[in-house]
């Protein structure tokens, strides 16, 4: 990597390397919670999905919800990192009104799944990003302050919902690795189905660690940890400040405080939330209601069956199988939604033409109107039929797109939009013979102009058989029989 | 009147099928009789106006196929019981109603028990005398002002008492086995994982388990038929094949090895409980079993080991306690407060010393030393036991170190208190099943125990052994109704 692309705080003479860690705290997608069987639907009333377990009964007893263990095994395939066969659940133990058992169960000294690593593809090439752990783990309930001015209201319909933990190791150095690191873990997951990734919905949400060191120094500085950010953006803009921060205290000769800060997404700074000295004691032990789990070989192997094709071997057979390039088959797989759209429209056509008017025109449109490639309205194989038409000749680019548009609004196929609008090419060489002469004869003066070198007025000619022929002309014939006759 | 409470249960079982007694009779007796004996402090709260219906109910369409058909029956008040209030003894749940039954207790109601009431006990269970109950301490039928032993002391007493004819309690250091060999009654504590611990309120949950105390051995192995069953809720439940105990009862145990442990002959114990001890060696030898010397090392280790794994796990079991979504509420500027009123005016001395004793050894800096070391010592502990039934089939110890004491004699001195439980612990801690039977009395005619301690999953065997020495033993209570008002 070239020097000037590095993200770098510069601050007088000197440079400092931002290092960044991230625990991101992943709903496990499941119907049901970890140690119990109530519902976990986002949005429902208040309240609505809590079992006596869930609300910490005296007498209640967690018991482990299979699936989500499956979810857990998985991610870590996914990730290529180590499974763990015994496992423990630990109690962390705290205080807090949302926290009905006054302990979260979660995974401590020995979680469910070990060292791991994700590919991330920047612009020069692709870098390894070490993932340290996979654990599982109770959410809590939640406490609202904004309802009522005199009370705080606990909702815990998300209490007892299982978590993924995913802790990366400090390998991150920019906001922008933090970006390109979400969206591929998102991904990952999402192929897998383990966590939809829906951020808006808090299913992903992380803490963020960021330390700063100068350029060529080993040892890694003090770190200070963001809690519970929740949107890439956040997170990016959270990372800038706080890099800033350390960077005006180092130079003015302080050190940094070991902390954890909270991220004021308004004032777009973050505070101090409570040092080193206050820190919890979380009492760790374990849970006593939950023997160690222990998994077979044969569960794991079964787990294993099920993985699909993930984003970076479905890259690898972009590429070389359809012949894209890197930056393509990464915009293509990043989402399983987009890549089976993709694999779905070239059965039946061209490779190129799919790749450019996939991430061109449709892309365009989807943003435009913030849909989800699932809720595009134009069906794949719609897109085909249009693509196949470019190819053969029926209708040319530019059509194409005024087919595309209403395609878009109409979701018809597009036969029988270019039968019903009579947008078909013409192709026929004679025809277009006539319209030229026509042209040539209606502009004397421009004629000269062309012949005595204005080359430029080239365009215009096309222009206006094109015109005559409300676009339809096969351009390519147009240009030929153009060439010929002005010279 | 006085026929039916002098009855053991499978007597009353017997009468019942044989329509010689109905239900009603027999539930009517046992409240008659409870009603006489509030001086004992036995009941917390009493069901008695629904134990009447379900009684009718019974004699008119009852099922008399069940284990238990139409037997009133009274419970530890750590068993959550739909509808009927459960307080652990405590006053941060002396107005908590469970909306649901545990496991245990559902299996009686399931065999055609009806609930009387619930008993008082140790506050959470924690205690060895029953007197850091909130509800007031229980006094034994043994004698005045004597204490009926604990936790479990309120069913050792109403149970010894005639108050019911038989009942279940929680042992987590001893508090099934202490109270019964305190009140002349049989306490059987079954292995670890085979009572559900589902709806009890848990003390430390890698040694709560509940067990039946019995007028007898053929009682308690009738007892354990029933509530001893895998339960999918309780994810340290033990799906092993369980014996039929009661049909399974046998006297034979010529041949059966005996371990005699040198560690439990303790400096200063009684000579009568020494006495004791080897009167029961001498009654197994006699019986044709053979009794072998064992040593089990880290005996001494054990009580100081549980009295921090069982602190431990309360403190965070009681965590849950904090007035935000049952049970006492005291108010309180915010939220931090809120908890510290609620929970120093809901808890008792003995349930806040065990919860700071249990914060401090899991605390930061302190686990590795404390906790941790605990739990290697109960490996250890569990190691000698496993060693020992290399070449014996039970133990047999006294039960306690000393016979039932005065109210009030331990309650300034928690360690001399907790050396009640010497005997007692080393088996929570390494899951195993014992039993207490009653087997011989001290100077002022209190009732002295014997415990055997028996392999894991191995009650039939231990329920054998106990049998057997019940028949020769031929030991009674003789009370003098005292108490009766």
């Amino acid at each position: 990597m070239s020097k000037n692309k590095e993200y770098l705080i510069k601050r007088g003479n000197s440079e400092y390397e931002v290092i960044i860690g991230l625990e991101v705290h992943a709903q496990v997608l499941s119907k049901s919670k970890l140690f119990s069987d109530s519902a976990t639907n986002f949005g429902a009333e208040p309240n609505t999905q809590v079992s006596l377990v869930d609300a910490a009964f005296p007498g209640m007893l967690p018991v482990i919800n299979e699936f989500c263990i499956k979810q857990a095994v998985k991610t870590g395939i996914g990730l290529n990192a180590s499974i763990n066969i015994k496992s423990i659940f630990d109690r962390k133990n705290y205080f807090y009104a949302d926290l009905p058992q006054g302990y979260q169960i979660s995974q401590y000294k020995d979680p469910i799944v070990g060292e791991g690593s994700i590919l991330l593809d920047l612009p020069d090439g692709e870098k390894k990003v070490g993932i340290e752990r996979l654990h599982l783990e109770q959410d809590a309930g939640k406490s609202i302050h904004d309802i009522d001015p005199q009370n705080t209201l606990v909702d815990l319909n998300r209490s007892g919902v299982a978590l993924m933990e995913i802790v990366s190791k400090p390998d991150l150095r920019s906001p922008e690795e933090v970006n390109l690191y979400i969206k591929k873990l998102r991904s990952i997951m999402r192929y897998l189905g383990t966590c939809d990734g829906n951020m808006q919905e808090g299913s992903l949400r992380a803490d963020v660690n960021v330390s700063i060191r100068k350029t060529g120094d080993k040892k890694l500085g003090t770190r200070c940890e963001i809690k519970n950010v929740n949107s890439i953006k956040f997170m990016q803009m959270a990372i800038e400040y706080e890099a800033n921060r350390q960077a005006d205290i180092l130079e003015e000769g302080g050190s940094i405080d070991q902390e954890t800060r909270l991220f004021d997404t308004k004032k777009n700074e973050t505070r101090s939330m409570r040092s080193k000295e206050d820190a919890h004691d979380y009492r760790y032990f374990p849970d006593p209601d939950l023997l160690p789990l222990e998994l077979t070989e044969d569960f794991i192997s079964k787990i294993k069956k099920e993985i699909p094709e993930l984003p970076d071997e479905k890259k690898k057979r972009f590429v070389d199988k359809f012949k894209l390039t890197p930056y393509e088959a990464n915009i293509l797989v990043s989402d399983i939604e987009t890549s089976k759209y993709f694999e779905d429209v070239i059965k039946n056509s061209d490779i190129k033409l799919a790749t450019n008017w996939i991430t061109g025109e449709l892309f365009a449109l989807l943003n435009d109107r913030n849909l989800e490639i699932s809720e595009s309205p134009i069906s794949s194989k719609n897109l085909s039929t249009l693509i196949n038409l470019i190819k053969d000749g029926t209708i040319s680019g530019k059509i194409a797109k005024t087919v595309f548009e209403i395609m878009a609004n109409e979701s018809k196929d597009p036969k029988n939009i270019i039968d019903e609008k009579g947008l078909k090419q013409q192709s026929d060489p004679k025809e277009i013979e006539k319209i030229v002469d026509a042209v040539i004869k209606e502009n004397p003066k421009n004629v000269e102009l062309f012949k005595s070198g204005k080359d430029k007025l080239f365009g215009f000619f096309v222009g206006q058989v094109m015109k005559k022929t409300d676009g339809k002309a096969n351009p390519k014939l147009v240009n030929d029989i153009l060439k010929k006759k002005l010279n | 009147m006085s026929d039916i409470i002098n009855l053991t249960l499978s007597a009353l079982i017997n009468k019942i099928k044989k329509k010689e007694l109905s239900s009603r009779e027999i539930t009517n007796a046992y409240i008659t009789r409870a009603e006489k004996s509030k001086n004992l402090n036995t009941y917390i709260t009493t069901d008695f106006e629904n134990a009447i219906e379900k009684a009718k109910k019974f004699d008119e369409k009852g099922n008399f196929n069940y284990k238990l058909p139409g037997i009133p029956l009274a419970v530890k008040d750590l068993f959550c019981t739909n509808n009927l209030k459960t307080t652990a003894g405590s006053k941060i749940l002396s107005n908590f109603i469970p909306s649901y039954e545990s496991t245990v207790t559902q299996h009686l109601w399931d065999e055609g028990a009806i609930l009387l009431g619930k008993l008082n006990c140790d506050e959470f269970a924690m205690g060895s005398s029953n007197e850091t109950s909130f509800f007031g301490n229980v006094e034994s039928p043994v004698g005045k002002k004597v204490v009926p032993g604990g936790s479990s002391g309120g069913s050792a007493s109403a149970l010894a008492g005639k108050l019911t004819p038989a009942t279940i309690g929680t042992d987590t250091g001893g508090s099934i086995r202490q109270p019964a060999s305190f009140t002349g009654t049989v306490g059987l504590k079954p292995t670890y994982g085979s009572c559900s611990r589902y709806g009890i309120v848990a003390f430390a949950s890698s040694l709560d388990q509940a067990g039946p105390m019995t007028q007898d051995v053929s009682d308690a192995a009738l007892m354990l038929d029933v509530i001893s069953k895998y339960d999918t809720k309780d994810s340290t439940s033990v799906n092993f094949k369980r014996g039929d105990y009661f049909k399974s009862l046998s006297s034979n145990i010529k041949g059966k090895k005996i371990g005699i442990p040198k560690e439990y002959r303790v400096d200063g114990m009684p000579k009568e409980i020494e006495n004791l001890w080897q009167d029961g060696i001498t009654l197994l030898k006699k019986l044709g079993a053979k009794i072998i010397d064992i040593s089990l090392p880290h005996t001494k280790y054990a009580l100081p080991a549980y009295y921090i794994v069982a602190p431990a796990e309360a403190s965070s079991n009681l965590a849950r306690y904090d007035g935000v979504k049952y049970g006492y509420r005291s108010e309180g500027e915010n939220l931090i407060s809120m908890y510290e009123n609620t929970r120093s005016e809901g808890f008792g001395d003995e349930v806040k010393r065990r919860i700071m004793i249990g914060t401090y050894v899991l605390s930061s800096g302190y686990y590795d030393a404390y906790y941790l070391k605990a739990q290697k010592i109960r490996r250890l502990i569990k190691n000698d036991f496993d060693e020992a039934y290399k070449s014996v089939d039970v133990i047999l110890t006294p039960s306690t170190p000393s016979s039932a004491f005065k109210i009030g004699d331990k309650t300034d001195d928690p360690v001399s208190m907790y050396l009640n439980d010497i005997f007692t612990v080393p088996v929570n801690l390494s899951g195993l099943p014992a039993i207490s039977i009653p087997a011989g009395k001290d100077k002022n005619n209190y009732p002295l125990g014997l415990q055997l301690i028996g392999k894991a999953f191995e009650e039939q065997n231990l329920l054998n052994i106990s049998y057997s020495m019940e028949k020769e033993l031929s030991f009674k209570n003789n009370l003098q109704d005292w108490w009766i008002k």
